[in-house]
């Protein structure tokens, strides 16, 4: 067993150490236990409350495990379902591959820093669960895993480690839905990411995120593709929370890597989002690129992007497109860092509001000015993802669209 | 039927169109000519309803309803459909949709794409990327598949190549109901006054007369509007002596 003395220590002199980016948090203000939950069956899965398994449709969960080749799913502290359909894929809580797997070691805040912030430090000092998906090499996943992280305490922080490895040869899909239940309003969830995309491996990893209004959320994760491998990073968050900050950061260690990062945010009233994703380009031959669309009704969306060429022979490229709807602000700071002849780097940022052309000209093919809206603003929101699943494409466009009614 | 009075537009504070009078009944067709910037677009963004263009004067009733004032999608609703000079682009949004929008209900759009030879285009997005040629056949097809009775076309025919100016021809013609054939029920006579569907051509080459018959012939100069039964005779008469001319003698012979 790990006994992560070394760890504890670093993390204790980190719990006051504030984040760089995002308003400061007091989790004091937040309680760290919880009651446990039973473990669940597979049938005992699909008879949670229907408006429990609504809110989880909206975060990508489906209950009914159909299409997908395994769940986790952690409700507050407790891991209540954990399960794997599908061979050569591991699903793991991940105190339970602390305790039991010497391996864990090499993967285990071997990426993020226990003690880069309050956050990290607190997901040390105090772990709930998260999982720990593993790829064995040459396995290949036919249905994404689905992991789901749930909220059913009011006024809990839920601090979770998760570790993803897409051994050699491998090829992983995963989504993420992060949610809270109909009566939690109130919550703050710590997740620790670390993904190892080794040699020629192909991962995807889709998030979305369904919190509620008054919601702290400060992931923190950092990914690291050896040569050839695959990132595909997907994030959608189009419900309101209170308080969102993260900074992903992948590293292309390997040459011909390639990460994708797609983000697609709606900033609802109350909300402020600073969100971001950072690529270094370590190698010959790897390739980044960063898409993000945030829409503002009415929120604060800071929207950043990193591009770090280390080599020459790289190629990277940043996207950064705001539509500002009924207010608020979209603050876009692209960043490119060029360290050596021979790399193509370039940006793309935009900030603006639906052209009156583009609705007078749905309004001439008969639709109102509503519908024509709506209808912009999911075209602006469809980022194509190559190399994505069509499922798990699918599972993107129906949390976009389940979601559309509070946008407008 | 559409009927339009004295019609006054202001655009940007300045007058642009002024006492238009244009009538066209059901079945009819009309050709509208005019140099560049004399207002064409505008008469037909006007027509459709664009908020930019200010109605100062005059009236637009179209089947009977005054719709001067009338929103965009209203006069989409009752009838009216465009096919645009320069349309914008709308990212995100696949010409296949757009289709479907346009039908506004369940359409083959695989097999009104292949009438104007567009199918490949399907899974683009509106407008991204399309060349001259084929924005007008996709303009066609969002047509085809809206199936309005007033039909405005803004330069259908320029920048389409020899081959596609055919198909291009006579999909407006079929459009606009022009081919008249005898049916079994019904003489070519019948089928001709059967026809209800109205248009708008606008064009500067006049190629578009080889493929489409057209009842009347307008010309638009200096913001004002002069007609004429015989569109062949102004456009020989725009070739010859050119457009001031030829306002002059059309004004002379009404
Ligand atoms: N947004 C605008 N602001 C100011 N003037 C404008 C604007 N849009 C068009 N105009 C002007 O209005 C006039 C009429 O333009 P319109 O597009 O209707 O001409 P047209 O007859 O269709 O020309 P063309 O044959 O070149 O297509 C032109 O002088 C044009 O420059
Ligand atoms: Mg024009």
């Amino acid at each position: 067993m790990y006994d992560r003395e070394q760890l504890k220590e670093q993390a204790a002199k980190a719990l006051d150490k504030k984040a760089p980016l995002g308003p400061d948090i007091d989790l004091m203000g937040f309680r760290t236990t919880s009651e446990s939950y039973e473990y669940l069956s597979d049938e005992e899965l699909k008879t949670l409350p229907d408006e429990e398994v609504q809110r989880l449709l909206l975060a990508g969960v489906d209950v009914t495990e159909e299409g997908r080749g395994g769940t986790f799913f952690q409700k507050d502290t407790s891991v209540i379902h954990c399960e794997s359909k599908q061979e050569g894929i591991e699903v793991i809580p991940i105190r339970q591959a602390l305790e039991k797997h010497d391996w864990i070691r090499d993967y285990y805040w071997k990426l993020a820093s226990v003690d880069a912030d309050k956050y990290t430090a607190a997901a040390e000092t105090n772990l709930h669960n998260g999982y720990v998906i593993r790829a064995l090499p040459g396995a290949k996943s036919i249905y994404p895993i689905q992991a789901c992280l749930y909220i059913n305490t009011n006024g809990l922080q839920q601090n979770v480690h998760n570790i993803i490895i897409a051994e050699e040869d491998s090829e992983l899909h995963v989504i993420t839905g992060c949610s809270t239940s109909p009566h939690s309003k109130k919550g703050a969830h710590v997740g620790i990411s670390e993904f190892y995309i080794k040699k020629n491996a192909k991962l995807s990893f889709t998030m979305i995120h369904n919190w509620a209004e008054d919601m702290v959320v400060r992931p923190r994760s950092v990914a690291q593709v050896e040569a050839g491998g695959l990132f595909l990073n997907n994030y959608v968050c189009m419900k309101p929370c209170r308080t969102l900050q993260m900074y992903p950061t992948t590293h292309l260690v390997g040459e011909n890597a390639v990460a994708r990062l797609n983000s697609i945010i709606v900033g609802s009233p109350g909300s402020e989002y600073d969100v971001g994703g950072r690529v270094y380009l370590k190698k010959p031959g790897t390739r980044a690129e960063i898409v993000a669309r945030t829409i503002s009704n009415g929120g604060r969306i800071i929207s950043r992007g990193h591009l770090i060429g280390e080599v020459p022979e790289i190629k990277a490229h940043l996207e950064c497109k705001g539509l500002i709807i009924k207010g608020g602000l979209i603050y876009a700071v692209p960043e490119l860092e060029g360290h050596v002849d021979g790399v193509e780097m370039s940006h793309e940022a935009a900030v603006g509001k639906i052209a009156q052309e583009e609705i007078c000209y749905l309004m001439s093919r008969g639709l109102t000015e509503d519908e024509a809206v709506a209808t912009i603003v999911r075209g602006f929101l469809s980022v194509d993802v190559p190399g994505l699943p069509p499922q798990l494409k699918a599972e993107i466009d129906k949390a976009i669209e389940m979601s559309e009614k509070d946008v407008m | 039927m559409l009927l339009i009075e004295d019609l006054q537009v202001e655009l940007a504070g300045r007058t642009i169109l002024k006492h238009i009078d244009l009538e066209i009944k059901p079945g009819e067709t009309h050709v509208l000519f005019g140099p560049n910037g004399s207002g064409k677009t505008s008469l037909l963004m006007t027509i459709v309803g664009y908020p930019q263009y200010k109605v100062t004067g005059g009236k637009i009733v179209f089947k009977g309803v005054d719709i001067t004032y009338a929103p965009i999608d209203e006069r989409a609703r009752l009838g009216i459909g465009m096919s645009y000079q320069r349309p914008p682009t709308i990212h995100g949004l696949k010409t296949r949709q757009m289709v479907q929008i346009c039908a506004r209900s369940d359409v083959d759009v695989e097999g009104l794409a292949r009438k104007v030879n567009f199918e490949n285009f399907l899974d683009r997005d509106v407008n991204a990327g399309f060349s001259g040629g084929e924005i007008k056949r996709s303009e066609l097809l969002q047509l085809m598949s809206q199936g309005a009775d007033l039909m405005l076309f803004d330069e259908p025919e320029s920048g389409v190549d020899i081959e596609n100016i055919a198909l291009v021809g006579e999909t407006i013609a079929r459009l606009l109901e022009k081919e008249c054939s005898a049916t079994a029920t019904k003489s070519r006579l019948q089928v001709r006054r059967d026809r209800t569907k109205m248009g708008l051509i606008i064009t500067h080459t006049g190629h578009i007369l080889d493929y489409v018959a057209v009842d009347k012939g307008q010309l638009l100069f200096n913001g004002v509007m002069s007609c004429s039964t015989n569109p062949r005779e102004i456009f020989r008469c725009i070739s010859e002596v050119g457009y001031e001319e030829c306002v002059r003698c059309t004004i002379e012979n009404s």
